[in-house]
């Protein structure tokens, strides 16, 4: 049958024939690559912005960014590492590793698979385009209060609406994809609750998609009806609420927050046990702990909102829920140290990414708590010591989640052992830069720096200048990222069937690199793990 | 009661202290002091909520650091196998509920002091719009616009920065001290927010909304905050001073301020009577453009893409004069151009639509005088 098919296809070109296999691929291994790489694009494009942005707020004064052009660096950063960067490289981990990891031929629904990232060049060429408009790119923050962005937004914000909207179809139908695969091709004796964590917060994260994604296509309509179809729903003028925006926003936003971390938390709950070479602590009480704050990001959006003036039992309403999500997250820190706990462990790359993915997530969790609280955060809001919040829950934890990611399974993905040399100067230089960048930020937001401003008054100079320096040293430290990914494609030492030592899962069964095609037959589950076949770096 | 509350503010405080290396340099690292009663109690909840993190975060951390060092497979080549515990599970999912409902208490009773905006001793309704904050005085019937001050050549590097950088304006809000003082919050177009770190008030002001929040004040000074919620280009130039005086010195501001407004009226009596010629008006208008014109049309009067129309042989400062004399008073909805009829004086207003219609080369040689604007309004 293949020789069939192989006759009646004409000679390409070798142009025609790359152009066709990623285009049209339906393999999830492709797909998955073709997702990280459009991640990792966009990673730099918008790094280069937050690049613009330090520069800007180097000194005070204007210097690089007049004051509209730095809001929208500050937009397209915010929107571009959130929905182009941080969730493509989820969808791309789970493309690789979920089949691999559930022992599936591959996804479950591969041409909606295909047609799910093929969507997302053209939303984010697309937003990216309005750049270039006259009148320029969104300038509204990535959150797009209305009425700013309705009745005040530029032109562009049109298409800025309808990247959002492409984006979305394509989020939700990777979520599908990734839901149907799971329930239905996961191999015999492979029960739920013996998941692999990973596959575990990616389910979580897929409903959470599909609950969220459509409230976010709601909102963006009702802008566009708003500024060309007369309708009134966030103008107060026409009898709308420009407050029901900031509701239904952040009724998608908050969940969206955990969408952001929770494939984090199943990747550090992979790498642990392998490095520590001693079982998950705790295995049930992760996925309850998961699962809750999953179900807790529905109640808590009004945390982003304590200033707008609600009723006080709605603020100490949201203010108990948010609070309450420090308990299972406690959990997931806790169980994470347990497992190290009395373990043996080694410090490859991946494992130091993961450990500095707990500790300054752990950090950013903190200041999380100290904003729920109502009273303080009438002074933390809208301030720099926010942005240190999210900045640290986000680069640290979802950036070095999906690095320790890459480092973990690239030798499966290439067959290559990265350098491991390189991938400790890479994680020292940015874990040293990531705190330069943002531990200062507490302080000018203490003192009272409000965010997204272009220009800031002399007492906060100091600070912005260390971040800054930070900023520089973090964006080098990428570059070099990317150098040992190319590096790690092009060659080096081979790597084994399972890799790491103390790995175990299914996904080590299966030859580096993973052949195109794994899995057509339902493995074995639990699997035999080859005990004498592994390499270890540290040795 | 209270110097049990004070004992555990300065326990918390150097909990809060130790935590940084760098002990001197402590007060640029913290959440200010404030002058209200409710700015320190925040301060103390900020100290609180700080000071269980640092401690729950050394435990946590020196658990898993002494695991890095000790537990290393060159010290500990076996791994243990233990992998459950329900019991342990059990403990550290209470312990937090229990730390949690430790801080939930002070928050909660602060939150509910702060939320009682009853019996205010006076009330000042604050009205954002892009760029600048309008104060009236509801009881004393005064009101007016507070503009950044900070010349442009500072802010472009010209010029050295003064003291008090992007935090001054030409008319700050004065209040009295020891006084309940409520402030209503409103806005003309975008959502803006209101802040004095000092007073740790911070409130939205959102058009077709009237947010409410209040201080009392303990000591007279000048007070700095800026607009804290994104509201367009000039997002940070937007501050807000507040002058706080003695109860008695602020009485008599508020009697200089009522005669001022007699005054006024009658120097706008006096200018409608007046013919005005160009060379008069073409000074008080440039002056008028610059303070507020010049921030979005620039100060040559070339605009900024179709964001910011051309005004140098722009098509409304040549076209009919009962155009543009419309689209300067009244506005246009859902832009920038805002409504000027309210802000400026009918001398004013006279004054810069002359003199658009003749600088940069427009030259219509259109003169307009202070009683068509008050016969317009």
């Amino acid at each position: 049958m293949v020789a069939q098919a192989e006759d009646v296809i004409p000679q390409r070109s070798p142009l025609m024939a790359f152009m066709a296999r990623w285009l049209l691929t339906t393999n999830h291994k492709e797909i998955g690559t073709l997702y990280l790489w459009l991640s990792f694009t966009l990673f730099f494009i918008a790094g280069a912005m937050a690049m613009v942005i330090r520069l800007e707020l180097f000194q005070p004064g204007i210097q690089f960014a007049e004051p509209l052009f730095y809001n929208q660096m500050v937009t397209m950063h915010g929107l571009l590492m959130v929905f182009g960067v941080v969730m493509p490289g989820f969808v791309g981990l789970a493309n690789w590793q979920i089949p691999l990891m559930i022992g599936a031929p591959d996804m479950a629904l591969p041409r909606l698979n295909n047609f799910s990232f093929w969507i997302l060049p053209f939303a984010f060429t697309l937003l990216l385009s309005s750049l270039f408009m006259d009148g320029g790119a969104p300038n509204f923050g990535w959150t797009f209060y209305a009425p700013l962005s309705t009745t005040y937004g530029p032109p562009s914000t049109d298409y800025f609406i309808l990247g959002v909207h492409m984006m979305g179809i394509s989020s939700v139908l990777g979520a599908i994809n990734v839901i149907v695969t799971i329930f239905n091709l996961r191999t015999p004796g492979m029960t739920l609750m013996k998941m692999p964590l990973f596959v575990w917060t990616w389910l979580i994260t897929a409903f959470l998609l599909i609950m969220v994604m459509p409230v976010l296509a709601g909102v963006v309509t009702m802008m566009l009806t708003d500024r060309h179809f007369d309708t009134s729903f966030f103008s107060a003028a026409g009898g709308g609420d420009p407050l029901m925006f900031q509701h239904v926003f952040w009724f998608f936003g908050h969940p969206e927050v955990y969408i952001l971390i929770l494939p984090g938390f199943g990747i550090a709950s992979q790498i642990i046990p392998t490095f520590a070479r001693k079982r998950l602590f705790g295995y049930h009480s992760m996925v309850f702990a998961t699962a809750a704050i999953a179900i807790l990001s529905f109640i808590v959006w009004g945390h982003h909102m304590f200033a707008v003036g609600m009723p006080v039992w709605v603020e100490l309403s949201f203010m108990y829920a948010t609070m309450l999500i420090a308990v299972p997250t406690g959990v997931k820190v806790f169980n994470w140290v347990a497992t190290m706990w009395r373990g043996s462990m080694t410090f490859e790359t991946p494992m130091l990414f993961a450990l500095g993915f707990v500790i300054l997530f752990t950090i950013g969790g903190f200041s999380g708590l100290m904003l729920a609280l109502v009273p303080a955060d009438f002074q933390y809001h809208d301030t720099f010591f926010v942005v240190a919040h999210f900045h640290y829950v986000l680069y640290p934890g979802a950036i070095f989640g999906t690095m320790a990611a890459v480092y973990y399974w690239i030798p499966k993905w290439t067959g290559n052992m990265y350098d491991e040399r390189l991938g400790k100067i890479h994680f020292w230089t940015a874990v040293i830069a990531v705190n330069l960048t943002f531990f200062p930020m507490h302080f000018t937001g203490l003192a009272g720096m409000p965010r997204r401003i272009v220009d800031y008054s002399l007492q906060f100079a100091d600070f912005n200048m260390v971040s800054s320096v930070g900023a520089a040293l973090l964006g080098m430290t990428q570059v070099l990222f990317l150098y040992i990914v190319i590096k790690t494609i092009r060659g080096g030492e081979k790597a084994s069937t399972r890799v790491w030592e103390g790995a175990d899962g299914l996904e080590w069964t299966v030859p580096s690199p993973a052949p195109h095609h794994t899995f057509e037959t339902p493995p074995a589950f639990p699997p035999i793990m080859d005990e004498n076949e592994s390499t270890s770096l540290n040795e | 009661m209270i110097s049990m509350s004070n004992g555990l503010r300065n326990c918390l405080t150097l909990a809060f202290l130790a935590s940084f290396s760098t002990l001197t340099f402590a007060v640029e690292f913290d959440l200010r002091e404030g002058v209200t009663d409710m700015s320190r109690r925040i301060q103390d909840l900020h100290h609180l909520s700080l000071a269980v993190c640092v401690v729950v975060g050394i435990i946590v951390f020196g658990a898993m650091f002494y695991s890095i060092v000790a537990h290393r497979r060159s010290r500990h080549p076996k791994p243990a196998d233990f992998h459950e515990s329900l019991l342990v599970e059990i403990v550290w999912t209470t312990v937090p509920i229990l730390i949690l409902i430790g801080m939930a208490i002070p928050a909660t009773t602060t939150l509910l002091e702060i939320e009682d905006n009853s019996d205010p001793d006076l009330t000042i309704l604050i009205t954002a719009s892009q760029w600048k904050w309008h104060y009236q005085y509801l009881e004393a019937d005064i009101g007016f616009y507070s503009n950044l001050t900070t010349p442009t050549a500072q802010i472009n590097n010209l010029e050295p920065k003064g003291e008090n950088y992007l935090l001054e304006v030409d008319n700050p809000l004065v209040l009295p001290t020891n006084k309940k003082v409520r402030f209503l919050t409103t806005s003309n177009d975008v959502i803006h927010s209101w802040w004095v770190p000092d007073f740790a008030v911070k409130q939205d002001a959102i058009p077709g909304f009237i947010n409410e929040a209040w201080a009392r004040l303990d000591q007279p000074g000048l007070f700095r905050g800026q607009c804290a919620e994104l509201c367009g280009k000039d997002h940070a130039y937007m501050p807000v001073v507040v002058e706080v005086r003695l109860e008695a010195e602020f009485d008599k501001w508020i009697d200089d301020q009522r005669l001022a407004k007699e005054l006024s009226s009658g120097q706008a009596v006096a200018d409608r009577n007046k013919t005005w010629t160009m060379a008069e008006l073409m000074p008080i208008g440039e002056q008028v453009f610059l303070t507020h014109c010049a921030t979005c049309h620039e100060s040559t009067g070339v605009g900024q893409g179709v964001t910011y129309p051309a005004l140098a042989g722009g098509e409304i400062p040549n076209g009919p004069l009962e155009v543009h004399i419309d689209r300067v008073m009244n506005g246009r909805g859902g832009t920038e151009m805002q409504s000027w009829a309210p802000q400026l004086s009918d001398r004013e207003l006279a004054a810069v639509i002359t003199y658009e219609r003749n600088a940069w080369g427009n030259s219509t040689a259109d003169v307009v005088q202070p009683k068509t604007i008050y016969a317009t309004r």
